[in-house]
């Protein structure tokens, strides 16, 4: 059996984030065909995809339709059936353009013919397989799960970290994966420690989901003496790379290396999932459970949504949005992306959609900064937001680089607990793009 | 609709602390002192802290008003400065003189040096050494309004520094000091009083324990040090509970605005502002060092930031 171990080890600082996990208990259910999906061909950290689809053409769940030959990329592949009726270009949340391929619908879902369940026999093998699933990491960053698996010879791995802390408020899709599908879970943990020649797999969980460390922990399965489900303190952001690598082993990874440096490779338990019913299937990557919620929905859910599907659809399915709706989300509260439009199609890396009220979605305004210090006893990575957010202001480079503006995950403790409701975060941000601008 | 979709960058919602909230807890906290006084030294003690609230608020709100500020009265923090000036004043303080205080801290200490957050010293005691100088008569009358036909007597610090020379002089026990010994300043009469305050900012995470422990833990582990006739024989827990020490460590010194951030920083200065006092008390003129080892302090707090830069998560093991 998958044993069960409690770790009183937890990263310093972070912010009690209200939980508003109101989708718990809402089982995922599937959404239908939309009339229309828009497919970007940029829906990962890395290289933008070509579409190899032109206007007119006749697509089939599954098909390859956006390729790249950069390394660091990952296909895009069609999850409808249907006809192209135009390559369009869209804003992506960067605010880059980006192109996407504009699909009318046949509802018929027909299967392309290259869906197969793949064979493999080797790591290299299986390794360019996860590459043509079109995988990126599920838990929000989006970067390519093949780059990420491709150890380099140095470097030794012996942790394979799932990651099902799921600290954001709202979402639940995570955690309904470890309810719905905690098989595949487990599969998929076997292939990846296959491929990783790891010995150890710990599954971390915050200990407000104790429904999902329960059942992950009665797995019974094969290697199952080499699984730990690891049960987390609640606390934002505990789901953050080099918080849970901490919490969980102890080991910390140093300002700008990767958590393979420190002999661990973290992987979101969704994505875990994946591997395993795309090695059982060869579907790729095409839908993504989806948690629907927020003030201004009418019926908050986990919807199975498939990818490329307009938030509007998204959201009528989900009983549609109250009138006064003044903030899209994607993403969690914390870290997601507000977005600009009802008509921004759903992404691979989609795990939650928010819709907030005029009020909810009203930040106070801006008081002067009081020097309270909690932005500092809130920062994970022990920096001083105070400090940034005054340099950044200023645009005062050199002080940005003393206070190591590029340490900075982002998480927003910091602006959260502002008691003097500063946008900290959000001026660091400025103060990285002021630095990159000043290094090139 | 879909062009009225706000568009900000992340996070999307804040928690429910605020700067006004923050301030409050500070009054309540000073609630217990504020009783203290009142039953040491009268009624008339509501009078002063009253004045000196009236005082400090309206300076703010004139003084932001002239320099077309937005005005920030409802923040608090000028209740707070007007609470912590009375409660340096002596019982029998004229009004007037509290008046001037008020002025004194909120316009020159603090609004000219660009408001909440900006000014470098903290802004009652600021306030109180320039009356000090100004008013040296009656900033040292140590009647009491209460009862105001008696003698005043030494207050326990001049007591302990008289000690030598004078013989009649009364040196209050501990548990007198503890409670309540009614020759000082409005605030420093009972101990008991302050550190219930104390304890309810620690408890609302309003202060953290860095100042107020390291100020007190050094002029103990210095007092017992130096304190007496040989090495090692000083009577230190005098020197805890006499003066000025427990309000300055917990209420005064932990000034966010005039004290380091972080936990470091913090801990330096309340190792500072310990070492300042003792030196204050044990070998210069005056009987009490509290204040001006905080405004001391108050003035290396940018230093301390700048040298107290932490190391980023993981950075201490960057190059191993």
């Amino acid at each position: 059996m998958i044993s069960l171990r409690v770790t009183k080890r937890t990263f310093k600082g972070g912010a009690a984030v209200s939980h508003e996990k109101r989708t718990a208990d809402c089982e995922t259910i599937k959404m239908g065909v939309p009339e229309k999906v828009i497919i970007p061909m940029l829906q990962h950290i890395g290289a933008p995809c070509k579409p190899l689809v032109k206007k007119g053409d006749y697509v089939k769940v599954g098909q390859l339709i956006g390729q790249s030959d950069k390394y660091v990329s990952a296909p895009i592949h069609s999850s409808v059936s249907g006809t192209v009726t135009n390559i369009i270009s869209l804003v992506s949340s960067s605010g880059t353009y980006m192109e996407a391929v504009e699909i009318k619908t046949d509802g018929k879902q027909e299967v392309h013919e290259s869906v197969k369940p793949p064979e493999y026999s080797s790591d290299a093998e299986l390794l360019e397989l996860i590459k043509q699933s079109g995988l990126v990491g599920l838990g929000g960053a989006g970067f390519p799960t093949h780059v990420k698996l491709s150890v380099p010879k140095d470097k030794k791995i012996d942790i394979l970290i799932v990651n099902g802390a799921e600290c954001e408020p709202y979402i639940t899709s995570d955690y309904r994966e470890i309810l719905e599908n905690s098989w595949n879970i487990v599969s998929g943990i076997n292939i990846l420690m296959d491929l990783l020649k790891v010995e150890k797999v710990l599954i971390g969980i915050e200990d407000n989901k104790p429904e999902a460390i329960k059942i992950l922990s009665s797995i019974e399965a094969t290697n199952d003496d080499k699984i730990d489900v690891v049960k987390l303190k609640t606390r934002y952001p505990q789901g953050a790379e080099k918080m849970l690598i901490y919490s969980m082993t102890g080991r910390k990874v140093p300002p700008g290396k990767l958590p393979m440096d420190v002999g661990v490779i973290v992987m979101n338990v969704s994505s875990v999932a994946f591997i395993a019913e795309y090695v059982k299937t060869g579907m790729p990557l095409i839908k993504k459970r989806v948690t629907v919620d927020g003030p201004a929905v009418n019926k908050p859910a986990n919807v199975e949504v498939l990818i490329g599907t307009p938030l509007v659809d998204v959201f009528n399915f989900c009983g549609g949005l109250k009138d006064n709706v003044s903030k899209i989300i994607m993403g969690g509260p914390m870290m997601g992306v507000a977005q600009s439009s009802l008509n921004d199609p759903v992404l691979k890396n989609t795990n939650a959609l928010l819709a907030f009220d005029a009020e909810s979605a009203k930040l106070p305004p801006e008081s002067a900064c009081i020097r309270c210090g909690k932005c500092a006893e809130a920062c994970p990575m022990n920096l001083l937001p105070l400090f940034l957010n005054q340099n950044a202001l200023r645009e005062n480079i050199e002080g940005l680089k003393k206070f190591h503006v590029m340490d900075c995950i982002e998480c927003g403790s910091c602006s959260y607990v502002c008691p003097a409701k500063r946008r900290l975060v959000q001026s660091i941000r400025l103060g990285k793009a002021l630095l990159r601008k000043s290094n090139s | 609709m879909e062009n009225s979709l706000i568009l900000s960058s992340s996070p999307h919602i804040t928690g429910g602390n605020t700067t006004k909230r923050i301030m409050i807890d500070v009054v309540i906290a000073l609630i217990p002192a504020i009783i203290s006084g009142v039953y040491f030294y009268g009624l008339r003690i509501l009078a002063v802290v009253i004045t000196s609230v009236i005082s400090c608020v309206l300076c703010e709100y004139i003084s932001q008003k002239i320099m077309k500020r937005n005005i920030t009265i409802s923040d608090f923090s000028a209740v707070v400065t007007g609470v912590l000036l009375a409660l340096n004043m002596p019982p029998a303080i004229p009004l007037w003189i509290v008046v001037i205080g008020g002025f004194l801290a909120i316009v020159l200490i603090k609004q000219l040096f660009g408001g909440i957050g900006q000014n470098f010293m903290n802004p009652a005691l600021g306030a109180r050494a320039i009356l000090m100088i100004s008013w040296a008569q009656h900033m040292t009358n140590w009647t009491n309004p209460a009862n105001p036909d008696a003698i005043s007597g030494a207050t326990p610090l001049e007591a302990l520094k008289k000690g030598a020379e004078v013989v009649e002089v009364i040196r209050p026990d501990y548990l007198e000091l503890f409670l309540g010994y009614p020759v000082g300043s409005i605030g420093e009469a009972s101990i008991l009083a302050l550190l219930i305050g104390g304890i309810y900012l620690l408890y609302r995470k309003v202060i953290s324990p860095a100042i107020p422990v390291s100020f007190i833990g050094t002029v103990a582990i210095l007092t017992f040090i130096f304190g007496g006739d040989r090495l090692f024989t000083g009577d230190f827990l005098y020197h805890i509970l006499a003066g000025g020490l427990v309000l300055g460590a917990f209420f005064m010194a932990t000034d966010y605005s005039t004290s380091p951030v972080t936990t470091k920083g913090r801990i330096i200065m309340g190792i500072g502002c310990g070492i300042i006092t003792t030196i204050i008390r044990l070998y210069s003129n005056y009987p009490e060092g509290v204040s001006f080892a905080i405004l001391l302090m108050n003035l290396l707090t940018p230093m301390i930031d700048r040298f107290t830069v932490p190391v980023s998560f993981g950075g201490e093991t960057k190059n191993a």
